[in-house]
């Protein structure tokens, strides 16, 4: 077993706080990816479950067990990092075997390991390679290798794909998704690239200055952002904010509306939405239509095809700018004027702050 | 200016000329130089015209043979025996001044050890200068490994977060800034035999029981003071070159290590020490050739005394050309010095190589 729970995590360099009270129970098994913006502490956090970093404050359980101030051999996890950390001098063979070598396996159990990593992994013929005979993506290969051979409880990864190019990124995203579903293993996963975040994870946690914003499924985020910096965060192109004037609320519904849009209702979900009070409605660029009926107004200034997919960008009647996606390959002028629809199920509505 | 610029050969010349003239002059030039007396009896002042001698110095220096004395017998045919109860046998001269040995003529004993009834005598041509290349050869084999890996130990310790790690840095390094001459001074004061600083502290935390010694007047002594100082006074200039090598291993690397579970130990072996691999054949070469140039400290502290127990062939090779005014002998030990250090760091340069 192998389920980690994080209560009230906490970490500070100096006066500096970097995570700030952080509570995530992640299951056995379960594929975790922590994303968020540059230096909003992704990393320091895996460091902290690593046990390469302190915690100031909180406890780390990993397997029912308080870890705080375990040595990270003896949490029982792997790392893989983003500048691959295999070591220059050994054959790959012997990177791979570098765990086992440590803990005093037999010659035949490395053997085995590494012959069973290697096969995981279609890297068999490398295995008397140096690292510097190794391309990227092989020596990221070498480094998720030596910590399947392991055996460890929990993987965690630190962007590890984050220095590869697009092709071989999509590549060994995949491969990590297979190897997720063969090993069956607890996994978390820091990236700050949404796409791998929400093709591979079962469960997102979205950080931002260290602390948790939201944490659900891919789906469930997408959907169904808890706040405006979730709601802007995943998605691309991201979702686009309008500044509302709410007219009127009923319940859990507000009518509201702005220059360029014409009055609509649309839930409140909940959240503290006070009519005669300024909000802000975000509506995905893939859910915006054009349409002879629609309620938004605006001029196209840039518009791009790409195929499959049509990214135009528009200047709103009373100036805010608008990012629709349309799904398919459209034809469209620069100042030419266009009317949008969408459906109001798929907007939200946030107060102004957030 | 500009169009010197543009001939990149030129300009490149043009930079290297004034290294290249002082190299040139101070130390190839006076290399073949130093081949060329070698080959002479040149002497500092003398009213002789230079010879050419060929490598009659060389084997002067060089000359080793092992000759056997056999014990006296008296009439009976027994072996003589002293007061003592030791063998006596005919003395030395009887074979290096004999006209039946003219290969042997002016060489002396070395030093000998007992084959059966008989004597076997290693005799030289030149027993100083034999001294003094073993005693070299002897402070190279300590220092190089000694100085090398109390360095290393230094810079382990050193390289470390630690709030006023540089103090530490700068005391293990001010012995190098330091004239080595000033040290050897301060050194034959710790080092005296009646009052020295050494004598004082070992009598102190013995409760008196240590009994002075003359660190630097003792023939078993003198050798070991000077290498304990010279191991000291340098070990900070290598300690910096380690530094620098750890500095350029990955962290990520020890945190890879720390995850797998090395202890600190394997952590040094598998991560530490094959990352400082260049660094270690750089401090080794370094260290093999300062330690075979030891001079300095035996002027100031020895003389090359007691009883030739601390001659070493730099010193010997300043001693002939000046003290004794014999140019092309001091010449020839350059040369010979030369070729020793050599062949010794192409071995080093063999033996440390990527495979
Ligand atoms: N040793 C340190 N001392 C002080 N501050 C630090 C230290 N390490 C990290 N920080 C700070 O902690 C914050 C979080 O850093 P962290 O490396 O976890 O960010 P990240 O989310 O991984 O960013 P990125 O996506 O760029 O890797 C940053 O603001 C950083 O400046
Ligand atoms: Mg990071």
């Amino acid at each position: 077993m192998a389920d980690l729970r994080l209560k009230g995590l906490r970490k500070s360099y100096g006066s500096a706080e970097v995570i700030r009270g952080v509570d995530i129970d992640i299951e056995d098994g379960e594929f975790v990816v922590f994303v968020g913006p540059s230096g909003c502490g992704k990393s320091t956090l895996l460091r902290m479950i690593a046990g390469l970093e302190d915690i100031t404050s909180g406890t780390l359980e990993i397997g029912g067990k308080r870890v705080n101030d375990a040595q990270p051999k003896e949490r029982g996890v792997a790392m893989v990092f983003q500048s691959y950390a295999i070591f220059p001098h050994m054959s790959v063979r012997e990177n791979m075997a570098f765990g086992l070598t440590i803990a005093g396996a037999s010659k035949a159990e490395k053997e085995q390991k590494v012959a069973e990593a290697a096969r995981i992994l279609q890297m068999e013929h490398l295995l008397d390679r140096r690292p510097s005979q190794l391309s990227g993506g092989q020596r990221q290969r070498v480094a998720i290798g030596r910590a399947i051979t392991r055996n460890p409880s929990v993987f965690l990864f630190d962007e590890p794909l984050s220095n590869l190019d697009a092709a071989l990124r999509m590549d060994m995203r995949m491969e990590i998704g297979k190897l997720h579903s063969q090993l069956d293993t607890t996994m978390i996963y820091v990236t700050h690239d949404q796409v791998e975040a929400m093709t591979l994870a079962d469960k997102i946690v979205v950080l931002k200055d260290g602390e948790v914003m939201q944490i659900g499924s891919p789906m469930e985020l997408y959907h169904n952002p808890a706040n405006l910096f979730v709601a802007g965060f995943l998605g691309a192109p991201s979702m686009n904010f309008l500044q509302v004037d709410v007219l009127d609320v009923q319940g859990e519904e507000a009518k509201v509306s702005n220059p360029s849009l014409e009055p609509i209702v649309v839930k409140t979900a909940g959240r503290p939405i006070e009519a005669g009070h300024k909000a802000t409605l975000g509506v995905r660029p893939q859910h915006l239509r054009v349409s002879e009926t629609g309620q938004l107004h605006g001029n196209v200034t840039l518009a791009e095809r790409l195929g499959s997919e049509t990214v135009a960008d528009l200047r709103l009647d009373d100036g805010s700018k608008l990012i629709a996606a349309f799904a398919e390959d459209k034809i469209l002028d620069v100042g030419q004027r266009l009317s949008l629809d969408f459906d109001s199920d798929a907007a939200h509505l946030f107060p102004v702050d957030g | 200016m500009a169009s010197s610029l543009k001939n990149p050969d030129r300009t490149g010349w043009a930079f290297a000329l004034p290294g290249t003239v002082l190299i040139l002059t101070f130390i190839v030039i006076p290399f073949f130089f130093a081949f060329a007396l070698s080959m002479t009896n040149q002497r500092l002042i003398s009213p002789n015209p230079t010879e050419y001698v060929g490598l009659k110095n060389y084997r002067d220096l060089l000359g080793l043979a092992v000759v056997t004395l056999e014990p006296e017998r008296d009439d009976s045919g027994a072996v003589v025996i002293d007061d003592d109860g030791e063998i006596v046998y005919p003395r030395l001269r009887t074979i290096t001044r004999s006209d039946d040995y003219p290969q042997y003529r002016g060489m002396r004993e070395w030093f000998r050890w007992q084959s059966g009834e008989d004597a076997r005598i290693v005799i030289a041509s030149d027993v100083v200068f034999m001294k003094a290349l073993v005693n070299t050869l002897l402070f190279v084999l300590v220092v190089a490994p000694v100085q090398g890996g109390l360095a290393l130990v230094l810079a382990l310790l050193i390289n470390q977060r630690l709030r006023g790690i540089n103090i530490f840095r700068t005391i293990y390094f001010m012995p190098v800034v330091v004239s080595i001459v000033v040290v050897s001074l301060l050194w034959r004061f710790i080092y005296d035999g009646s009052d020295g600083l050494l004598n004082n502290v070992l009598s102190w935390i013995t409760f008196g029981a240590f009994q002075p010694v003359d660190w630097l007047g003792n023939t078993e002594t003198a050798l070991g003071a000077i290498m304990a100082m010279s191991i000291w006074q340098a070990v900070g200039f290598h300690m910096v070159i380690w530094l620098s090598g750890l500095q350029t291993i990955s962290p990520t690397l020890y945190e890879a290590a720390a995850i797998e579970g090395a202890s600190k130990w394997q952590t040094f072996r598998y991560v530490t020490w094959p990352g400082l691999r260049h660094t270690a054949v750089l401090v080794l070469i370094v260290i093999t050739m300062q330690a075979f140039a030891l001079f300095a400290q035996i002027d100031v502290m020895t003389s090359g005394g007691p009883l030739d127990s601390t001659q070493t062939v730099v010193f010997q090779a300043v001693e002939r050309g000046y003290g004794k005014q014999d140019i092309s002998g001091g010449s020839t030990i350059s040369v010979i010095l030369f070729v020793i250090v050599l062949t010794i760091s192409l071995i080093q340069r063999y033996l440390t190589r990527e495979k």
